[in-house]
């Protein structure tokens, strides 16, 4: 087990370079001007000036080669160097990896924005599967039931009906007509008591759950059919004939077999959590990573699109061995060798 | 029990959530939405209008400049012009007087060396100035003592009022930025996020592209002003949400550049809670009419020839223009498809008041009009198939603009109504990044012009027009020597327009050149390249309990936020 992890570490990193190079040449050879969105009336010898300050005219093995370096060798010590508190040479010199359109570190601008991100899609994920896994396993224990007729057509609808639109019901009727809960999400609210904790749930409220419904409704899919399949084995049947209680089969044997594929769902999906809801921050306001991607797309601004773009592949190579790894220990019959 | 405690929790859940909920009309604070979020706070490395704006919070120039598209002074004492002296007989020179007793927002006083910083901080050959052309032709910034600065052109300046005017050359402070020059621009992360600057605000927190908090400038030179202690300058979202965080849930104030349909928009008004706001500059939705010969097979396609040897066969004819123009319905497109941002436009020049010619306004339609002219011309339909001929050749055109809603319906209104004329035309619509891309490559460019009609908006960079109707002089047509780069998109020659413009760049006086700019804007109509068809204005929204505001669209629409109160 331990050789297998360290053999697809070793394997990630080529493919890991790979993506970064696939990533930077889409991401350039899309037309795309960082200078785009200024007002018409600015002429045009101005913005190639711009564009030179910023580097946007280089071409593209030296964009490239400067922005690995930056990426690998600059940002690398530059954590270090805050975290550690010390000093390496070089360090007033050393270029870290600077958005064209705020001028600013990339690598800070995530920083800061990955907590209402984690906040906002990791607590709509937690409940996904919270809701998700009883509800799938009740169904596949019911199968046909009520219960499962009309679960199944709530999670059918919560999985088809995209999130813009269930986003924008809930703003009209929960916000404009209700008047319940904010449309616009305040990103610098701190909880520091009861008050700011309750205005925290309920700016929390629509994004987390219109994210959950569908998050819910793709997970207790996966759950009910996984609990089908595993209801009509063997096991189940040696299992009743011992004599044990419903209540035995089902969480004890059926549940636990049934949720390992599941579980290595949720392990392939968490990157997904990191990336943000790209549609749903934007519409709500969150501004955590998903947002900052798209304007960075919108903007042009290349080095932006890069990293954060880059993170996301390198977070879903990661847990796709986190999965396999999973898969292992979870299931014996599973072998790596 | 467990179901008891799970019970007990869910109760406390919901009263956490809907308890005290009440949207904030706090007078202490105001919210600024902005669908596109701030991304810095140093206007001269701006990717945008919004980070203009979140800066003239801040950072102030000398003057502003009004709705009206005149100047105010803000750090100035006063407008130097040619009458009080401060602009130089042979316009070359004009001298600014600061106001005395200037501090910024940390206490040090203001001095003519911040301005002369400013202006070598932006003109740094290393550096990339979003509003360098502010400082064209300056050869040298002295202080001549008395707070005074003494700006001298290399060249005479008709127009002296661009340095140091409009919230988008604003002035630095010079401490602050010294080691900031040139390749050090981007560099300077804490200065580029929190600028000192005179405004009425100062940066609390500044979170790029998402959110600025602002708390009121202590030093701030207009006493009891500002009115708020805070302001929360939001980014992201879309226009449609933003409006409706306006006009329709009252969560937000203030909301920036509504470009959304005005049964929407008016829909959303009619809650209450909320009022649109309209500023009108110089921007003018207009079709060009090409005047050289762009068929398929010519060699020299859409190339303007001085001899006249490669014009259009009928758009250079003065009867089929007036027609073609007094064929549209000016009101129901800016009625209907632009609502409050648009109104008929008659003339080029729409803005400011002072530059506008009244030689041809209330240009309405008349469909029996424009029949009667082409008929009067000779140019009749003879072979019967509707299509009327011009010396043997159809009025069949080609009519081409940018891929978007409001253009595409624009252009099914004139079809029809072109129709009624006499002229067949074909409808074509080119994606926005390629038509305005300018990719000399691309035959699709609004530059290359392949088309016989085009359509599309563009205005004066500030009030003064001299830099909009020099578009409109003979020579500075696209064509393949100067990479299809030229200014004169609908091939336009006149030379007695020619010989105004020339009368334009050597005079002064806002008054006398607004003389010339009427005229030039009345042979444009005249010669029939270029119809104007809307007015353009841009559209805010802010809550009815807000006062103060004063729509600006000459100038940031901030301009004026120190005015700014709830009631």
């Amino acid at each position: 087990m331990g050789k297998y992890t360290i053999r697809r570490l070793l394997t990630a990193i080529p493919t890991i370079l790979v993506i970064s190079f696939i990533i930077f040449a889409v991401v350039d050879l899309s037309p795309s001007d960082p200078t785009g969105n200024l007002p018409l009336t600015i002429p045009p010898e101005v913005r190639q000036k711009i564009r030179e300050a910023l580097g946007a005219d280089d071409p593209f093995a030296v964009k490239y080669v400067k922005w690995l370096q930056q990426f690998f060798i600059s940002e690398p010590l530059n954590f270090l160097e805050t975290t550690l508190g010390i000093t390496f040479p070089g360090s007033e010199d050393r270029v870290r990896v600077i958005s064209w359109a705020t001028r600013g570190p990339v690598i800070d601008i995530i920083a800061e924005r990955l907590p209402q991100t984690l906040w906002v899609v990791g607590s709509s994920y937690f409940l996904g599967v919270l809701i998700a896994v009883p509800v799938g396993v009740y169904s596949a224990y019911r199968q046909y039931s009520i219960f499962d007729q009309v679960g199944t057509f709530a999670m059918m609808v919560g999985f088809s009906v995209p999130t813009f639109f269930t986003g924008l019901m809930f703003i009209v009727i929960f916000s404009v007509n209700l008047k319940w809960f904010p449309s616009v999400y305040d990103t610098t609210l701190v909880v520091t008591d009861i008050e700011s904790l309750q205005q925290q749930l309920r700016q929390m409220f629509m994004p987390v759950t219109v994210l959950t419904l569908y998050t819910t409704a793709q997970m207790s899919r996966y759950t009910r059919a996984s609990t089908l399949d595993n209801l009509q084995q063997d096991y189940i049947r040696t299992a009743r004939s011992k004599g044990l209680t419903e209540r035995t089969v089902v969480t004890r044997h059926a549940v636990r077999n049934s949720l390992i594929p599941v579980v290595t769902l949720i392990a392939l999906q968490i990157p997904g959590i990191f990336a943000g809801a790209l549609i749903t921050e934007q519409i709500f306001r969150v501004n955590g990573i998903g947002q900052y991607l798209i304007i960075a797309i919108q903007g042009g601004d290349l080095p932006t699109v890069q990293t954060v773009t880059f993170i996301f592949a390198v977070l879903v190579v990661i847990f796709n061995i986190v999965a396999d790894v999973l898969y292992g220990i979870l299931d014996p019959r599973v072998t790596y060798s | 029990m467990r179901i008891k405690l799970a019970l007990v929790l869910c109760l406390f859940l919901f009263s956490t959530l809907f308890g005290g909920v009440a949207v904030a009309q706090d007078t202490s604070e105001v919210t600024i939405l902005y669908w596109q979020a701030v991304s810095i706070l140093n206007p001269y490395l701006s990717g945008g209008t919004k980070d203009f704006d979140a800066a003239a919070l801040i950072l102030e120039p000398l003057a502003n400049i009004a709705p009206d598209g005149t100047m105010v002074p803000e750090l100035a004492e006063f407008i130097p012009t040619l009458e009080n002296g401060g602009v130089s007989e042979d316009l070359t020179t004009i001298t600014w007087k600061l106001k005395d007793g200037l501090v910024w927002s940390d206490g040090t006083p203001v001095t003519i060396d911040d301005l002369i910083f400013t202006w070598q901080y932006c003109t740094h050959p290393e550096g990339g100035c979003s509003t360098k052309h502010f400082y064209n032709d300056v050869v040298s910034m002295e202080d001549i003592g008395g707070n005074q600065i003494k700006i001298t052109f290399g060249v005479p300046k008709p127009n002296p009022y661009d340095p140091f005017v409009s919230s988008s050359a604003p002035i630095l402070n010079a401490a602050q930025f010294a080691d900031c020059m040139g390749a050090n621009m981007s560099a300077c992360t804490d200065q580029n996020f929190a600028p000192i600057g005179t405004g009425p605000f100062m940066v609390d927190e500044f979170r790029p592209n998402d959110v600025v908090t602002y708390t009121a400038n202590p030093n701030y030179r207009e006493e009891g002003k500002p009115h708020f202690d805070r302001v929360v300058f939001k980014g992201g979202g879309d226009a449609e949400s933003a409006a409706r965080a306006v006009l329709e849930t009252g969560e937000a104030d203030y909301a920036w550049n509504l470009q959304i349909s005005p049964a929407v928009l008016s829909g959303m008004e009619a809650a209450g809670q909320g009022t649109v706001v309209v500023a009108f500059a110089s921007s003018v939705e207009r079709l060009m009419l090409n005047q050289a010969d762009v068929s398929p097979d010519n060699p020299n396609r859409s190339v303007w020839m001085s001899d006249g040897s490669n014009d259009h066969p009928f758009l250079t004819i003065p009867e089929v223009a007036d027609a073609m123009s007094l064929a549209i319905d000016r009101d129901i497109i800016a009625g209907q498809l632009y609502g409050a941002g648009g109104q008929a436009a008659c003339n080029m020049v729409n803005g400011p008041p002072v530059n506008v010619s009244e030689t041809y306004l209330g240009c309405s339609q008349d469909i029996d009009g424009a029949n009667a002219i082409l008929d009067g011309a000779g140019i009749v339909d003879s072979d019967g198939d509707g299509i009327r001929e011009a010396n043997g050749v159809p009025l069949r055109v080609q009519y081409q603009t940018s891929t978007n809603a409001v253009r595409q319906n624009t252009q099914a209104l004139i079809k029809q109504w072109w129709s009624e004329i006499g002229i067949e035309t074909e409808l074509r619509n080119i994606d926005a990044a390629v038509f305005f891309g300018g990719d000399p490559a691309s035959p699709d460019t609004y530059q290359k012009f392949y088309s016989d009609v085009q359509m599309f908006t563009s205005g004066t960079s500030g009030p003064d027009a001299e830099t909009f109707m020099v578009r409109w002089i003979c020579g500075a047509a696209p064509n393949p020597d100067n990479g299809w780069l030229g200014r004169n998109v609908p091939r336009h020659c006149n030379p007695a327009y020619d010989a105004l413009y020339e009368e334009l760049t050597g005079t002064g006086g806002v008054e006398a050149r607004a003389e010339i700019v009427k005229q030039m804007n009345d042979l444009l109509i005249e010669s029939g390249a270029l119809i104007p068809l809307v007015f353009r204005g841009s559209v805010s929204a802010h809550a009815n309990s807000l006062h103060g505001v004063d729509m600006n669209g000459w100038d940031s629409e901030m301009w004026n936020i120190q005015d700014w109160y709830r009631m």
